[in-house]
Order: C-alpha cells, then structure tokens, then sequence
C-alpha cells in the first residue's frame, strides 16, 4: 500500500530545479507565473534572430542562451539543436546542472481548479516526480500515492513499491493540443474539463508527449529528451516532443522508470495557427504511420544499461529502419549520436564556463 | 346565439389557469372544488405540487375520487436514458442480502425501465424482499440447479451468483452492480446514470493500441491529441467498461484496515481506455460488458477457501477480470475504466476480514508472471475458445503450484461447456 498516510509539504527543491522555456518573442507571460517561479533558476533558450535583445522580467535568476552562445559552446555539435523552431530548447536540458526540469512554453499561463483557486503547476509535477510510478500494473484508481487514493484490490502487493519516476506529463486547459487537421475541422473547441487525476502510462504503451508543460528527472532520463532536428532547413516541424516522448518511453520501459499524465493543468491562451502548423506537419502525418510499428517494435539489448546507450542504439536501428522512409532519418539519426557526444562532454566534470552566457551569471 | 359562460364558470376556468399562484384551496365551496379538479384533471395539470393542494383541502369527495382513480404521488422522477433501447441490456443483480428494499428504490430512477435479472445467492435462505414497479426475473438456488445441474451449481454460489444471471441472459450489454450500492452525484449534484454512460462506453470506440492524452477522444469537448496516429483513430469495439466508486473505495482488507477513515471522495471526470497488454484488477462493485463480444469470458472460476460475504473476502472478479483482459487483448477489444461512479455502502470490518483466512493476495503474486506472458494461439477467435485455451494454459503453469489453480482451470472448461449448453437451447426455443 502507498506509503505514510500523513500529507507533508511539497519541498520547493529550488536549488535542485531549472525551468527551462524557449522563446522567439517576448517573456511578458513571466508575469503571470512569479510568485510560483520567482523562487527557481530559470534557462532561457532564445530562438531566432539572436540581435534581437529579449527582456527578462526583473527578480527572476536566470542564463540566456542565444544562437550564438549555442553555436559557441557546442561548435560544430550545435548541427544538432534546432534553429527557428522550440525544439531548441533541449539545448537547456543539456546544459542545466540540476536534477530536475520543468518546461513550458511562452503561450501558457497559470490556470485555475475548479474551486477557483490557482494552479501550482511546478508543485503538483514536484509531486508527481517525487512518488513512485505504477507501470507494470494498472491502478483504476489513478495514481496510488495521491491524498485519499491508494492501490485498489487486486493489485498485486509486490508491485506496490511502484517504479521511480523520469517524466511528469502535465495538460492543457483551454486550446487543446490538436493537429492541424482537427484544428481545421473543431476551431471552436475548448479543452474545458478538468480531470482531477494523476496516471501512469503503462509499460510498453506509447503515447504523444507534450513539451508545452513537462517535467523529467534530468540525471534519470535527461539524455533521452532529444527534441530532434525541426524548423529551418529542416522537412518537419512540430513533432519535436513527440520524437522526445517517443524515444524517452522505450527508454524507461527497458531501464524501468515510470512515465505520468494527468495533473498539473495550464492554461493554453494561443492557438497557432492551422494553416501554418499543416504546412509543418504535413509528413509528419504520413510518417507517423511507420513511426509508431518503429517504436513499438524497438528492442533493446541488456548492454544497454545506460540511458546513452539505449538511445545511441536506437539512433542506429532508426538508421537501419527509417532511413528508407526518409533521407531526413539517417540525418536525424546522425544529429542523434551528435546530441549523445554533446550532452557527455557538457556533462562530464569539464562542463559550460559562466561567461559564454548573456544573462546574469547564478 | 350561444349562451355566455357564467361568472362561476368563468372563475373556475381562471383558477385553473393561475393554479400555480394559489397556495390553499381550503376556502372554496365543496362543489367549486371538486369541478376544479375535474377541469384540472381534464385540462392535464395535475401535478405533484397541485395534488398537494387538493389533499390539504381534506374534501371528502375530491379524496374518494382520487383513490378511485388510483393517482398516486411520483416519489422519484424516472431519468430519460436516451441513448440505449430497453431491449438491448440487462440489469444482473446479485443479491446477497434478503432486504433489497432501500437498494431497489434508490436505483428505480435509474433502472425502472429496463430488465432486472436479480440472481439469490444460493446460501442465501431468507426471502428476498422486492418492492413493486420493476420489470425483473429473479432467479433461486432451485433455478440454478435446474438449469445447470446440482453438481455444477457449486460454481455459482456468493458473489459468483450473478455469472447466472449472465448466463441465462439474451440481452447484449449486461450492467452489474453490488447490491451495497447507491447512485452516485457528480460534482453538479445531479444523479450519475450509470446506465447511459456504461452504455456511452460500450458504444463508442476503444483506443488499446495508443494512449489519448485527454483520455476517451470519443467523449463531447475531446478528440484525439497531436501526435496520435490516424490510422488508429477508428478505434476498435468496447467490450467491459469498468465503472469507479465514492466513498467506500474497491480496497483490500489490508489496506482498509490500515487507513479506516480513507474513503473516495474524488470525482474523476474521466473515461480512459486501458491499454492493450496492460494488466489491470477488474473490480465487480460496478461493471458492464458487451456479452455478444465476451459473455464467455467472464468467469467463475476462482474461489478463495475462505471466501466470504463481503468483496474484501473474494478474487472471484480479479480473477476474472484478468483472464477478460488478456482475452480482449488478443481478439482486439477495448476495455474502459473511469465513469460511470457509483456510491458504496459502508459494510463489514476491514480488520475482521483481515483475521479470515484471505490467501487471495498471496495469490496474485503467483499469477502476475502467468498473465504478464500467456499467450492465445491465432487460431482462437472466440471468446469461448480463448476462455478453453486459458483454462490450458492456467492447468500446466499454474495448476502444479495450487490445486486451486487446477480447480479454477477445470471450472472455466465448465463454464464454457454450460455457456454453450444454455446458448444452444435458447436457441432452439
């Protein structure tokens, strides 16, 4: 059964998260969020044009990385890290030095509960990170270790101690996650049902990853987040969290983490708009057919015991395997191995001097 | 020239016409009343507050004509569940208690329309008490037997009675709920149909093969997320809806007992497919399945030696349950789990339960494994011949490690046998 039936304080762990958030516009929807981010660290990924200067909201402690910072520290690796596209924002998760992430996007917003109160959204991902995960077995009660739930009967008691955690999934209230072809069809529809619920993803169950409001355990599964190679030059846009979510699951199904879904919710005030997100996603659509029987269908040796090299091995069997879909694959494919070499030498004792960064050192 | 109405004729027609704005009739003459009620009658506007108002007048000939027209108060409205046919489902009940009184006249706004199978646990030797204004068919030990021999209806006996009533019935969707059960409220207050959502569940699609995000995409106000693939966004065919409860949560003794005071009080508005190879505890409290697709399947097989009375005290549906699953799997089925809710009764002593013998949790232990990696050969396209192929596999990997596994598997061959029988001879009737 889920363990201590006492509720303690959700710890802050503001030394041990960075909040990582690209942007090609402004910051102003900070805001918004200071009294529940004022107290982190905060990584900025600036995309686009990188003259243009991005104001921070004053308070905040935070490192700005710019093309050109990006460019200067990885050099030739920085082929891997998306330019005009906010899948340049795993470029943060690279060079944080902290356990834990969260990431949202600029278009999101505190929401608020059914009660009307406001949303933590920071708080209830710390909470789901910190407990176990339930993968192996399905709990219909949802998350076993929220306040007044537990495991129901039947659930076998050896499966209880549950699986650490690598990935909080949060949702959206408002403008609903959509394709662009159901944004075309539904313009109207609002996402306006609050499901009071926390779950784990089962174990060898895929599903779309959302990168508008997550969070992971960065020394778990950090080197999985890949968010892949979209935007300028490249075919494809707009499945940058999908690929991350896609190789980050196989990835915890083979070492044993848990993924969760559910709670926290956000608020999504911009929809984008379909015409554009068509035009991006376009081969995506047609690709996603033989990228679900991929995944679904990678196997992982028992060598792979690091998160590295499961995910340099699954770099290799998309090359084996999609490269006929595509020329794009074995690209992605090489830009994969890049990533892995980059995010060793990042984080190996050597590591990212303060000065290459444009904002206030920490 | 026709004669113009008189002034008394006129009052009453406009009495009639403000009824709503009159708060005591006391005062009329007795003949004024009781042509009031004739034209409120004729006119259609007898309502349950405009009876109140005739009986507080205690008018002698207003009452007798009142009974002699057997107008009776409506004590609970009927909720319209549109979206499934009378015809189409069957309401089993296992009764495990005598008095089913207060349980049936607080389900009647939800089930007086439909077809009640209600199902005598065979131990069970009081009368059972039903009140009127159903349409049911109750079921005894002496129909069991009849139906499916003496020897055999050891099978059905304590929870397990209402595998009878799935048995023997012809309808395509069952509905089954413990009879310590209550509707539930959602969060507005209103009364959860747990008909029509089990029936919204069961006839819309399922999505086994990739988890939604906003979880059932077939709900109003959802739809698949970015990223789904379209190839699976037809869905495939419901077949078990696994409803949820408030209050007393479907919990094992164990942990009852260590957390006396916990009760369910969150309302999750959600329906989620659980997906395909996932295991999950199949709980009987509250549940519906599509018995064309895999009535077979729902077994009962498994009896603890010390089962008991009370849901802490069995595995019957846990077992069952996973069997349906790795069956739904194989024939690519969907199986839902959330909504509909309803509300459990508190009953029965955690802690006393827990001194029973209760060898169902050291069982699941041993069948984790087995589930995890059975396999159905393709050639099983039926939930009968699945459930015969399970029943294989339960005797050579489980039946060496506990005779009740050996039982178990022996009874589902049973089943199947007994399914096959019933079905055939309704058939030919």
């Amino acid at each position: 059964m889920a363990a201590g039936s006492k509720v303690s304080p959700t710890p802050l762990l503001k030394d041990e998260l960075d909040i990582v958030i690209p942007t090609i516009r402004n910051l102003d929807f900070l805001e918004m969020w200071r009294p529940f981010f004022e107290q982190y660290h905060l990584i900025i990924v600036q995309d686009g044009d990188p003259s243009k200067t991005i104001k921070v909201p004053e308070g905040f402690d935070y490192e700005l990385y710019n093309r050109n910072d990006i460019n200067k520290i990885l050099g030739p690796k920085a082929s891997c890290i998306s330019f005009k596209d906010s899948a340049c924002r795993c470029f943060g998760y690279m060079v944080s030095k902290k356990k834990y992430i969260y990431t949202i996007d600029d278009d999101c917003f505190v929401a608020k509960n059914p009660s009307g109160k406001d949303i933590n959204a920071l708080e209830q991902h710390i909470k789901n990170l910190l407990t176990p995960s339930t993968p192996f077995f399905f709990n219909t009660l949802y998350d076993p270790y929220r306040e007044g739930a537990d495991f129901v009967r039947g659930y076998p008691f050896s499966l209880r101690e549950g699986a650490p955690t690598a990935v909080s999934h949060g949702l959206w209230l408002n403008i609903p996650d959509y394709d662009a072809p159901t944004q075309l069809v539904k313009p109207l529809e609002r996402n306006t049902r609050y499901v009071d619920a926390v779950m784990t993803i089962p174990k060898g169950t895929l599903f779309p990853m959302c990168g508008m409001n997550l969070a992971f355990n960065r020394e778990l599964i950090g080197p999985a987040m890949y968010f892949g190679l979209m935007g300028d030059g490249q075919p494809i846009g707009r499945y940058d969290d999908m690929w991350a979510g896609w190789c980050m699951k196989v990835i915890c199904d083979h070492l044993g983490y848990g993924v969760k879904t559910g709670l926290p919710y956000i608020w999504h005030s911009k929809a984008s708009n379909p015409f554009v997100n068509l035009k991006k996603e376009y081969k995506g659509i047609y690709w996603q057919e033989e990228l679900i029987p991929f995944f679904q269908s990678v196997t992982l040796s028992k060598d792979c015991t690091t998160v590295q090299k499961c995910y340099i091995e699954i770099s290799k069997q998309v090359k084996a395997k999609l490269g006929k879909v595509d020329e794009y694959f074995n690209k992605l494919a090489d830009a994969m191995v890049t990533w892995i070499e980059a995010w060793d030498e990042q984080n190996s004792s050597g590591g990212l001097s303060a000065d290459a960064t444009n904002g206030p050192a920490k | 020239m026709r004669t113009p109405p008189s002034l008394l004729s006129l009052t009453v027609e406009s009495a009639l016409h403000n009824l709503c704005n009159i708060s005591d009739l006391s005062p009329l003459p007795d003949h004024i009343l009781l042509d009031l009620f004739l034209r409120t009658l004729q006119a259609g506007k007898l309502t349950e507050k405009v009876l109140k108002l005739f009986l507080a007048t205690g008018n002698d000939k207003v009452l007798s004509l009142i009974e002699a027209l057997n107008i009776q108060h409506i004590l609970t409205p009927v909720l319209p569940t549109t979206n499934i046919e009378d015809n189409e489902v069957d309401i089993v009940i296992a009764a495990l208690h005598s008095d089913l009184t207060s349980f049936m006249i607080e389900w009647k706004p939800v089930f007086s329309r439909f077809h009640l199978i209600i199902v005598k646990d065979p131990d069970l030797s009081e009368e059972l008490q039903i009140p009127e204004g159903f349409n049911l068919d109750v079921y005894t030990k002496s129909d069991i037997d009849r139906v499916v021999g003496s020897s055999t209806s050891i099978l059905f006996s304590g929870y397990s009675c209402r595998y009878f009533g799935y048995l023997i019935s012809q309808k395509k969707y069952i509905i089954s709920v413990d009879d310590d059960c209550i509707p539930a409220r959602d969060s507005s207050g209103a009364l959860v149909d747990i008909i029509a959502q089990h029936a919204d569940n069961l006839k819309t699609p399922a999505t086994p093969f990739f988890f939604n995000t906003i979880y059932d995409p077939y709900r109003k106000g959802a739809d698949f997320v970015r990223g789904y693939p379209f190839s699976l966004r037809s869905g495939v065919a419901c077949a078990l809806s696994c409803g949820l409860w408030l209050n007393l949560a479907d919990y094992d003794a164990p942990t009852q007992a260590l957390k006396p005071g916990q009760r369910n009080t969150r309302y999750v508005d959600a329906v989620l497919t659980v997906p395909a190879r996932a295991m999950m505890p199949v709980s009987g409290i509250n549940i519906a399945f599509n018995r064309e697709l895999v009535g077979p399947a729902l077994i009962p097989a498994l009896k603890l030696a010390g089962e008991g009375k009370l849901r802490w005290e069995t595995v019957e549906d846990i077992w069952s349950g996973m069997c349906v699953k790795v069956i739904c799997d194989h024939l690519g089925l969907g199986v839902k789990s959330g909504l509909p809710y309803v509300w459990r009764n508190e009953r029965g002593n955690a802690i006393d339960s827990l001194k029973k013998e209760w060898e169902g949790v050291k069982l699941m232990e041993e069948v984790v494994p087995f589930f995890q990696s059975v396999r159905l050969p393709q050639s099983a396209i039926k939930a009968e011949d699945c459930v015969v192929e399970m029943a294989k596999s339960v005797k050579e990997q489980l039946g060496q490690s506990d005779p009740m596994f050996a039982r178990a598997a022996e009874a589902m061959v049973e089943w199947v046998k007994l399914w096959k029988a019933v079905r055939s001879s309704q058939l030919s009737t």
